[in-house]
């Protein structure tokens, strides 16, 4: 869920260079290939915000309008998903205008790059990229205002301020509601940057602060917000679609006799396939058509379909393991060396030799993929629960062959992400079929079946690690190896090496103090669909580095979390770029140091927290685990209770991070008090497998996410305000990470068994340790 | 032609006799507050209330509902226990992407009913037919414990 393409690409080359090249497709696939990167090297590296494929935009005739009646409405860019960003940039918008919470709206952005700044709501980016450009936006609307009134009264601005909605002049006791001169004020130009006075810390009402209702909890808790799933039209059209069940097969033969004797069933259209790589085009398949959801399901069982496999036919989640741990084995490329790793390990002595295994993960959000399109005079206009609405709009330009301008997408809420829908197949289908059904609605409905079975999965690996241990029972070197399908594959030839970004997800990122060090990434090629998943290759990396960490300390004879205090080392900044993490989130490495200190700061706190070395009856027990992704420090403790039947009760969670300055610390906290449950489901019962290239679960009884049950008893989260002038962190992903980590080093210290592959499912069945 | 009575209003609806609740609510009569998640019942996202008891749109026929009351989360306003829960689940902000909280507004609603003062455990058996996949257990359980409480000082 980290970044598109195009993202990695403008990471590396000026947008305009890019854009003075080469065309955008171009350049895609040429990217794709990771060769052109020395070709601008002269290029100033862009980061941040800057980076991003259209920058950002500060203008408040963009995003800010105030009606005659004071309704205050700022334009949300981004794409809501749950973590609460409608309300957070509105809040930002709103206290630097001084405006009250009750009068402010918020209006959804189409798909517009161009007029609207970058718009993929992914990696984390939405309130560290939009905080400084939306404080401007709101100051310099309240500047307009004020400059309004004054000009209106005929004082000077400086002799006026705003308040709460109003602007007054103090010196006549007069004030203008900023409705009365909203009009006048949208006249004036914006004014300069360089002129506007943002609000200080101690000035926000809103800003940092705790308790500002959600702008879209009413509607949601009374069944008014409109998801994808909810665009309705008249005489609107249903589809579902039979899909290759391998990824790269096509169709070999449909009968649709039956299909279209299923009353509400008006057509069946057969939707071209994508060859490998499909990028984010749709699988292709067969679509039925009808007049209701539940006709257009009956229709799809009722088709007679042969299909062509392809290269994929084989692929077997059993046998790629034991390809993946064949390929850990032996040295792969180089990605991070430092000393002399290999010799020492040559030396013997007291070592740790494991292997990690990850498997395939989907999404599944609770709202699965679906979309809505309407194609009428050339135009094509969808509505989407889509993550990336100028991709979405440029992959159905592409598709149906029109002008970019041709296309609207509507960004509806999305009923979860967590990556998926930054992928816009499922939209670009809906395109299709409205092309099909010229000024008629079409939505396309993906059942659960299908989005488990065609999502853009998480990356299967297996982690290899070995350590040397010195008389201190610390390591004396380091190997790592993280093998695992790359994203890349989806744009491009299989270089089956991660890409820098995947590296710098938790992997050449981490930073141990350790003298010889040597990281590896050995090759494993793709056979289905690898995508952005919630922190995406944090999670296998630290898993890995986290689990190993504890057992380093268990070899060691100390206890989890001074070892893994020791091993980071002193409180210190390192630059990414002398752990070779090249990419650092797209983030400046002089702004977004490494900090150690800040990584002990979580560890400690959460430690604290959680009483961490409580005495435990058996069976139960604390495992810690800490991690640095999204320039942002999460640390987790966690408490089970293992049954002599093997089940598992998690009791208490205690979550420590640091993100930097807070914007919206109660949604901070829901977001890491929800990574936290998604992250145990993972570790417990996330499988997607495959067999004859097929994926093996179809539902929720196959593929089994966290239920209430299994959450833990309390999740209680810690935010480490930090002293100084730090720059933003991530919310969305970084409380991922540590949590599979921490569950599995609490399991091992109540029980003595560690757990190397996740999922846990069954594997603690066979303990008896408290009878 | 079936006659639904639905959210306090008889419909006519066009449906098949099998066709699901949730898509004859949704398609035909335009209510949008009921989710598809699963369409095997194994999620709850489509809990609606028929005579009072939760059930599941997704896997529920239409012809089941015949004669019985159907409410969904669009109407659930006018239910004083719904309305208690609704602000509870505001009050404790439970909601992330919202879309599985109608149905698990509609659960907690009807174990509040019949359970005015359930414990954790009772909490947990009553919830644990509804995914959260943006994993809001924890507020969920706190907000469904302050509509109790809120439900029992109302009735004092």
């Amino acid at each position: 869920m980290s970044r598109q393409p195009d993202d990695f690409i403008a990471a590396n080359f000026s947008r305009r260079t890019l854009l003075k090249g080469m065309g955008l497709t171009g350049a895609l696939v040429i990217a794709a290939s990771w060769g052109l990167r020395t070709a601008f090297a002269e290029e100033p590296k862009a980061y941040g915000a800057e980076a991003m494929p259209d920058g950002w935009v500060d203008n408040p005739k963009v995003y800010v309008s105030v009606d005659k009646d004071g309704t205050l409405t700022v334009v949300c860019n981004r794409s809501e998903m749950g973590q609460g960003i409608r309300t957070s940039l509105a809040m930002v918008v709103a206290d630097e205008m001084d405006v009250d919470w009750a009068m402010v709206k918020v209006a959804q952005a189409p798909g517009d790059q161009a007029r609207y700044g970058n718009q993929d709501t992914d990696g984390s980016r939405s309130m560290r990229h939009w905080f400084e450009p939306m404080r401007r936006c709101g100051a310099a609307a309240k500047a307009m205002l004020v400059l309004a009134a004054a000009q209106q009264w005929g004082v000077a601005a400086s002799e006026c301020r705003a308040e709460s909605g109003q602007v007054l002049h103090p010196a006549s006791g007069r004030s203008l509601a900023y409705g009365a001169v909203a009009e006048a004020a949208g006249q004036l130009p914006v004014p300069a940057r360089e002129s506007l006075v943002l609000k200080t810390p101690e000035q926000f009402r809103y800003i940092g602060k705790e308790s500002t209702r959600a702008i879209d909890g009413q509607d949601i808790v009374t069944g008014k917000a409109r998801f994808g799933f909810d665009a309705r039209f008249d005489n609107m059209l249903y589809a579902v679609v039979a899909r290759p069940p391998v990824y790269g097969g096509t169709l070999k033969r449909v009968d649709s006799s039956a299909a279209l004797k299923v009353p509400g069933v008006l057509k069946v259209i057969e939707i071209e396939s994508t060859p490998i790589p499909s990028e984010f085009q749709p699988l292709g398949g067969v679509a039925v058509v009808a007049s209701n959801t539940w006709a257009a399901m009956k229709g799809r069982e009722a088709l007679v379909l042969e299909w062509n496999d392809g290269a994929n036919a084989s692929y077997d989640s059993d046998t790629f393991k034991q390809t993946l741990l064949k390929a850990a084995q032996a040295p792969g490329k180089v990605v991070r060396d430092t000393g002399d790793a290999p010799g020492v390990l040559a030396k013997g002595g007291k070592q740790v030799k494991v292997d990690y295994y990850l498997p395939h993960l989907a999404q599944a959000p609770m709202e699965p993929p679906v979309a809505t399109a309407l194609f009428t005079g050339g135009r094509c206009e969808v509505w989407a629960p889509t993550q990336a609405p100028q991709v979405t709009r440029e992959r159905i330009a592409t598709r149906l062959d029109v002008p970019f301008d041709n296309v609207t997408v509507n960004v509806t809420l999305l009923g979860g992400g967590f990556g998926r829908k930054s992928k816009p197949d499922f939209v670009v289908e809906a395109a299709i079929l409205a092309k099909a059904f010229p000024d008629r609605h079409v939505r396309v409905q993906w059942t659960r079946d299908d989005d488990l079975r065609f999502s853009y999965f998480h990356t299967v690996s297996v982690q290899h690690l070995e350590a040397a241990l010195g008389d201190d029972g610390l390591p004396t070197a380091w190997l790592h190896r993280s093998v695992s399908p790359s994203i890349t594959a989806l744009f491009g030839p299989d270089s089956g090496h991660q890409a820098e970004f995947e590296l710098g997800l938790g992997f050449v990122s981490t930073p141990f103090n350790v003298a010889n060090v040597r990281l590896e990434n050995p090759q494993a090629l793709a056979h289905t669909r690898v995508g952005w998943f919630r922190s995406v290759n944090n999670i296998p990396h630290a898993f890995a580095e986290q689990c190993f960490v504890a057992e380093l300390a268990a070899a060691a004879g100390v206890d989890q979390k001074d070892y893994l205090l020791r091993l980071l080392g002193p409180a210190r900044q390192i630059d990414p770029q002398a752990l070779s993490d090249t990419w650092n989130h797209g983030e400046s490495p002089e702004r977004y140091p490494v900090d150690i200190g800040r990584l002990r700061a979580v560890v400690e706190e959460a430690a604290s927290k959680a009483n961490w070395g409580k005495p435990l009856p058996k069976g139960r027990a604390q495992g810690i685990a800490a991690h640095y992704s999204f320039v942002t420090y999460v640390a987790a403790v966690l408490e089970v209770e293992v049954r002599d039947d093997g089940s598992l009760i998690i009791h208490d969670a205690v979550i420590a991070a640091d993100c930097g300055p807070q914007i919206n610390p109660e949604r901070i906290r829901s977001q890491l008090e929800g990574a936290c449950v998604m992250g145990i489901g993972l570790a417990t019962t996330g499988e997607i497998s495959f067999k004859g290239g097929r994926v093996q679960q179809d539902n929720f009884h196959n593929y089994e996410v966290a239920r209430m049950p299994l959450a833990p008893k309390s999740v209680a989260v810690h935010l480490i305000r930090p002293a100084g002038d730090l720059p933003l962190g991530g919310v969305g992903e970084p409380g991922m990470p540590p949590i599979a980590p921490a569950l599995c080093n609490a399991i091992f210290n109540a029980t003595g068994k560690r757990i190397r592959d996740l999922p846990i499912r069954s594997q603690l069945s066979g303990w008896k340790g408290s009878a | 032609m079936i006659s639904l009575s639905l959210n306090e209003q008889e419909h006519q609806l066009d449906a098949p006799e099998d066709m699901p609740l949730l898509w004859a609510i949704r398609d035909l009569a335009g209510y949008t507050g009921t989710k598809f998640g699963c369409g095997m019942g194994l999620c709850g996202a489509c809990t609606i209330h028929v005579d009072g008891q939760p059930t599941r749109a997704c896997v529920t026929p239409v012809s089941y509902a015949v004669g019985k009351q159907v409410t969904t989360l669009d109407h659930l306003h006018h239910d004083p226990v719904g309305q208690v829960v609704q602000q509870a689940w505001l009050n404790k902000a439970v909601a992330q992407c919202g879309y599985c909280q109608g149905g698990q507004i509609m659960s907690a609603t009807a174990l509040l009913k019949s359970n005015p003062t359930p414990d954790d455990a009772q909490i947990e058996a009553a919830m644990a037919g509804n995914i959260c996949r943006c994993g809001t257990y924890n507020r969920i359980k706190d907000a469904i414990k302050e509509a109790a409480v809120s439900l029992k000082e109302s009735r004092a």
